[in-house]
């Protein structure tokens, strides 16, 4: 196992903190309309689990995604461009934040379907062996797709036929409003075991430990020992998503995130990196994001006349829903 | 010449393009002792790598497919059960047939969903005799609806080709019709193509699925009273409304024959379609389904629900005797 890149991790957890904080001013000051869902306080999972991987490995994200895209390699202008609905956008504005897909950094989808992606993957794993290739599929999905039927379904066919696929649940410890306590029976890994896949629960604060969780299961994919489920105990100090900055919901104190925010992942990994180098990476962090809003803002929108776009992979287009 | 039956010719269909295009393979339950006979012979042709025999786990498989298609390869996922679509349905229309859209324009999902036994099991419950096609048509899936073997050959060619999702249904009905052909005249059929099986000039019923052949024997029972034109969709998504415009123009008068239930089915829009577009001289009628489950396991009770040759020829004869609107 190769050793992590500690200033490269401290680089990307603050470019994702950071483009997390500016897409939040986005979505207050009306750009993002759809809002979104800040993986803040989760950047080390995205930062660590794909420094992992090589450039041919694929991704499949969540809702909670911007993090996994960035980490993935996707540009970040676009992404930004893509959650603000803009031509310009990973997807051309079809994806926005919640359900985006950039296959020339094969991220190869974030379905909005909680739990669904675990059997997408198994099927782009198996695709992969039977071409000869020795890709590795990385699944990212939270807490609460693990109450989900599909996702044991997934994990059923990527154990049974030994498919490269590494599960990555982020346990944020709530879904949308719902304590994990509340609504798991038994343990997250408990489900990967019961298939027979190696399961373990990780420190998902500190990027190092992540990467060192992921990088065996990583190399056990790509060697053809199959899949792993790894569950990161993670925290999310935003909430699920940006109306709650109006909605206020009390479902957790206020204690508690301030006690999470003692392990702050950025914090960690600031400690590995001398001052000087991260004042510098800060302020360059800071100038390219200066360039990534500025182009998500400046590009244009679509065409309303576009609407049927993409729709169909022959052109073919719905017919309008009003009477000829 | 050659008879084809209509199962046989989903086998050759598949097949052909098995043969032709490596990255099409077949999954499905009951896979390795080819259950439904659509897959016989294609384990030793074909071998397990791409006769993929699943577990129960519907879901779980159709998203596989979904998968396996986004990496480029072309799933035809087999289903046992009509119902079963329903279960899926979320990761076919929700899911499938958006990721272009979402993607915008990046990657489609070309994976056509094989359902060979659709439609009325005489005696089978409640829970195995449905025909959800008009549901596929609502949620803009491309849908087809093959009535004859040579029909079925074409339009199984096409969805497997087809770059987007594509649900096939087979009626069970149909499954052993019989047709000569000559091979040589099988091919693709394009999607959205309806077809005149029999002309006239009095009325046009629409038939669907196997009610075409039912549609084709009232049409000969009324012969001495009317020239009726059987017109058939062929595929319900994308639908050949220009070919329905023209069949309407020669007759002016419309019976739809489907085996859709009657709320928000196939029936119920082409009905609109025909009142908003076309030049209808009377009211139109539909048989259809009455809503909701068949009754269960008893025929007797069963029977009565199916739309039936008698409930065509009344309506066919309603809307010749109509004075118009």
């Amino acid at each position: 196992m190769t050793a992590p890149d500690s200033v490269a991790l401290y680089r990307m957890i603050r470019f994702i903190r950071r483009f997390e904080e500016r897409s939040v001013d986005l979505v207050k000051s009306g750009e993002i309309v759809s809002g979104v869902h800040p993986c803040i306080g989760q950047e080390a999972v995205s930062a660590g689990a794909c420094a992992t991987l090589e450039p041919d490995d694929i991704v499949l994200s969540s809702h909670r995604g911007h993090g996994h895209l960035l980490a993935k390699g996707c540009d970040p202008a676009r992404v930004m461009a893509e959650m603000a609905g803009r031509v310009t956008g990973i997807d051309k504005g079809r994806g926005g934040s919640f359900h985006p897909s950039d296959f020339s950094a094969n991220v190869y989808n974030a379905t909005g379907t909680v739990g669904h992606g675990s059997g997408i993957a198994a099927g782009i794993a198996w695709a992969a062996v039977k071409a000869g290739k020795s890709t590795v599929v990385m699944s990212f999905f939270g807490d609460g797709a693990v109450t989900q039927g599909a996702l044991l379904e997934g994990f059923n066919l990527a154990g049974l036929w030994n498919l490269p696929v590494v599960y990555i649940c982020e346990n944020n410890g709530y879904a949308t409003t719902l304590p994990v306590q509340t609504a798991v029976s038994g343990t997250i890994t408990g489900r990967g075991e019961a298939f027979g896949i190696p399961s373990s629960t990780v420190d998902g604060q500190d990027a190092e430990t992540v990467f060192a969780a992921v990088s065996e299961a990583v190399e056990r994919a790509r060697s053809g020992g199959g899949p792993s489920l790894l569950e990161m105990r993670t925290y999310r100090y935003h909430g699920h998503h940006t109306f709650e900055l109006k909605t206020r919901l009390k479902y957790r104190e206020q204690a508690e995130i301030d006690e999470w925010r003692l392990r702050d992942p950025l914090d960690i990994q600031a400690a590995r990196v001398a001052a000087d180098v991260r004042a510098r990476i800060d302020d360059e962090v800071e100038r390219e994001l200066d360039e990534v809003v500025r182009f998500a803002v400046e590009s244009p929108r679509p065409d309303p006349a576009d609407a049927t776009d993409h729709m169909y992979a022959d052109g073919f287009r719905p017919r309008a829903g009003v009477s000829l | 010449m050659p008879k084809l039956s209509y199962l046989k010719a989903l086998n050759r269909a598949l097949g052909d393009e098995m043969t032709r295009d490596e990255s099409v393979f077949v999954l499905g339950e009951d896979m390795n002792f080819a259950l439904t006979n659509v897959t016989a012979g294609f384990l030793d042709r074909f071998g397990p790598d791409r006769v993929v025999e699943v577990p129960l786990t519907e879901q779980g498989f159709t998203n596989f497919a979904t998968g396996a298609a986004l990496a480029g390869r072309r799933p035809v996922v087999e289903f046992q059960i009509p119902f079963l679509l329903l279960l899926v349905f979320e990761q076919i229309t929700n899911q499938a047939n958006k990721f272009l859209l979402m993607s915008g324009g990046q990657r489609s999902v070309p994976v056509t969903y094989l359902m060979p036994a659709a439609g009325w099991r005489p005696g089978w419950g409640a829970q195995h005799s449905d025909q959800p096609y008009s549901l596929f048509a609502h949620m803009g899936v491309k849908t087809v609806l093959p009535a004859t073997p040579t029909d079925a050959y074409g339009l199984l060619t096409t969805a497997i080709r087809d770059d987007d999702p594509v649900v096939f249904f087979g009626p069970l009905a149909s499954l052993t019709v019989r047709e000569d052909v000559d091979y040589a005249d099988l091919g693709p059929i394009p999607l959205g193509s309806g077809r005149v099986h029999r002309a006239g000039t009095d009325v046009t019923v629409v038939a669907l699925g196997h009610l075409v052949h039912e549609a084709l024997a009232v049409a000969d029972e009324l012969a001495a009273e009317a020239s009726i034109e059987v017109w058939d969709p062929r595929s319900v998504y994308p639908f050949d409304w220009t070919g329905l415009a023209e069949s309407v123009a020669r007759t002016g008068r419309l019976v739809v024959f489907d085996d859709s239930n009657r709320s928000c089915g196939m029936g119920a829009e082409i009905l609109a379609t025909a009142a908003e577009e076309m030049r209808l001289t009377a009211p139109p009628r539909r048989v259809t389904r009455p809503d909701g489950a068949i009754v269960g396991a008893v025929p007797e009770l069963d029977v009565v629900l199916q739309p039936t040759r008698a409930q065509l020829a009344e309506a066919v004869r309603a809307v010749l005797k109509s004075p118009g609107w």
